[in-house]
């Protein structure tokens, strides 16, 4: 991601997909008139291709495992990789906007970041329901809520928070926290509003899925650990960001391990034999 | 033969003139016949009349869909109120609007009613297994209408539902994701969701259903209406030998091969 790339609209980069892709259309159309050995090469050529360039448009960067301390400290660095790589999920789904084609791309995945106020707020060791508009223009269908639990430093003196997205992965219900909520102790911080909870576990009211306070599943039908946000630190307030899928997190607290993945959709397996059922990222996951 | 009085005969041209007219420009009229005055077996009973009722429950949901549609503002900050202003404002809303909900449990047991009389009666076999097929893609398409139209409501509960059953589709083995984003437009239900569905319950499966109701009745109207298991008159007819007639000027015969002169 060079400086260069931001300031001038950048187009995907140049491929030789397309055209082989063309040549084997070309050929398929003259065997039509031709001969049938014709069109079967050309049908032929046209299908290699075209998975080639299918495989190029969804090329994906390795899944990594994370520590529960913030990625990034560094507002500005965590902001340019974000923008840099909505621009191309753009430039494609202008490329090839039509039909069904949109929902292929990713296209409507945007990633928001979202200012949950001073980290003052949240107590050491403490679990805070914070719920959100994570798109103010579309109003109340982007409400969200996030579990925030201030874990204090890592061991390389970091701050760490575990950031679970309330979304159950079994078929995505609202999951809800297991334990008193203090309601005379809301708070609202520039429309985030904030109620601490005791809760040693989290609950899914639809199908019974429960979860550990680590996210990790308990019981019930959920085929992988709670969603988590990223999440970074400018000037001193706790910025959650991206939504990604855990496979589960050993540890807990600031030690924690997290198996991190693309985001993915509730019920989608992440890891296990059963990941093989689902071979592509979700569009706009990877972007 | 009575000789009819000229002022009959006058009559009669008067009220028969027009559909001359029609049949020797269009031949409607002969094409009405063909579709309206059927034999049909001597035993059959209400139970054959399943197929037409959950036709006329169908003719009904696109009836009050018309009127609803009139009303209803398909995006997330007014579609709530709209359909509250439907039920509670608008002259009659409540019954257009109750007509439409029940009418669509109504329409889908129908057809599960109309469908179980034919496999019990055997009435699927041969010559009218393409029907069956047609008639299972009625029902799936009729599935359809009744899961997108669910979300318009745009309560908690057609919220929460429609989420529960785009992650269900979700979770189908390699083509699951992106069929889900397919319906979702985005990674979570948002302001597209609802037009999305919207637009496919109103214009692309009803367009779909009435398509294939065509197709399903020309099929019932060319084949006849079966006779029930127990009939005694003879059923069924002998499997005529096709020789692949239909297929006469389908393909052009291979040219004669003549030695250059």
């Amino acid at each position: 991601m060079s400086d260069e790339q931001h300031d001038t609209p950048h187009t995907p980069a140049p491929s030789l997909w397309p055209i082989g892709f063309a040549i084997g259309v070309a050929c398929i159309l003259v065997g039509l008139v031709v001969s049938i050995p014709a069109l079967i090469v050309g049908a032929l050529i046209a299908l290699v291709f075209g998975f080639l360039w299918i495989r190029d448009l969804f090329a994906t960067r390795p899944v990594d495992s994370a520590t529960a301390g913030a990625p990034s400290e560094d507002p500005a660095q965590f902001g340019a990789v974000t923008e840099a790589d909505l621009g191309t999920s753009v430039d494609r789904a202008t490329f090839l906007s039509f039909g069904v084609l949109p929902s292929f791309m990713g296209e409507g995945v945007e990633t928001y970041q979202v200012d949950l106020g001073p980290i003052s707020n949240f107590p050491e060791g403490e679990y805070v329901i914070a719920t959100f508009l994570e798109s103010p223009e579309q109003g109340e269908v982007s409400r969200r809520t996030a579990f925030v639990r201030n874990n204090g430093r890592t061991e390389d003196g970091v701050p760490s928070f575990t950031t679970l997205f309330s979304r159950c992965v079994h078929l995505g219900c609202p999951v809800q926290p297991n334990g008193p909520i203090d309601e005379e102790a809301l708070q609202e911080v520039n429309g985030v509003e904030l109620r601490p909870v005791l809760a040693a576990s989290f609950g899914c009211p639809c199908h019974g899925g429960l979860y550990d306070s680590e996210g990790n599943r308990s019981a019930g039908p959920p085929v992988r650990s709670l969603d988590r946000f990223e999440f970074s630190i400018k000037d001193g307030n706790l910025v959650l960001g991206r939504i990604f899928s855990v496979g589960s997190v050993e540890g807990t607290g600031a030690k924690a391990r997290i198996a991190k993945y693309y985001r993915a959709y509730p019920g989608v397996h992440v890891d296990g034999i059963e990941r093989f059922l689902y071979p592509l990222p979700t569009p706009g996951s990877t972007s | 033969m009575a000789v009819k009085s000229t002022k009959r005969r006058q009559l009669e041209t008067v009220a028969l003139y027009p559909l001359d007219w029609v049949e020797e420009r269009s031949g409607l009229v002969g094409y009405t016949k063909w579709f309206l005055f059927r034999k049909v077996p001597r035993d059959i009973s209400w139970a054959q009349t399943l197929g037409a009722a959950a036709l006329t429950a169908f003719i009904v949901q696109t009836l009050t869909g018309v009127f609803l549609a009139m009303y209803y503002h398909p995006d997330p900050e007014h579609a709530y109120s709209s359909v509250v202003n439907i039920t509670e404002e608008v002259t009659l809303g409540w019954l257009v609007r109750g007509m439409h909900k029940w009418g669509a449990s109504v329409f889908i047991i129908l057809m599960f009613f109309h469908m179980a009389r034919t496999f019990l009666f055997g009435a699927y076999k041969y010559p009218r297994e393409l029907n069956w097929i047609i008639g299972v893609l009625l029902l799936v398409l009729g599935m359809l209408e009744g899961f997108t139209g669910y979300l318009l409501p745009w309560d908690q509960t057609a919220y929460w539902a429609t989420v529960v059953g785009i992650n269900l589709n979700a979770t189908a083995p390699f083509a699951g994701p992106f069929l889900a984003q397919f319906l979702q437009g985005g990674l979570n239900i948002g302001p597209d969701t609802l037009s999305k569905f919207y637009a496919l319950h109103m214009l692309l499966v009803p367009g779909g259903i009435m398509a294939l109701i065509g197709l399903h009745l020309y099929l019932v109207v060319r084949l006849g209406v079966t006779s029930p298991p127990w009939s005694k008159s003879a059923a069924g007819r002998v499997r005529p030998e096709t020789n692949g007639g239909g297929r006469e000027g389908l393909i052009r015969p291979p040219a004669t091969e003549e030695p250059e002169s």
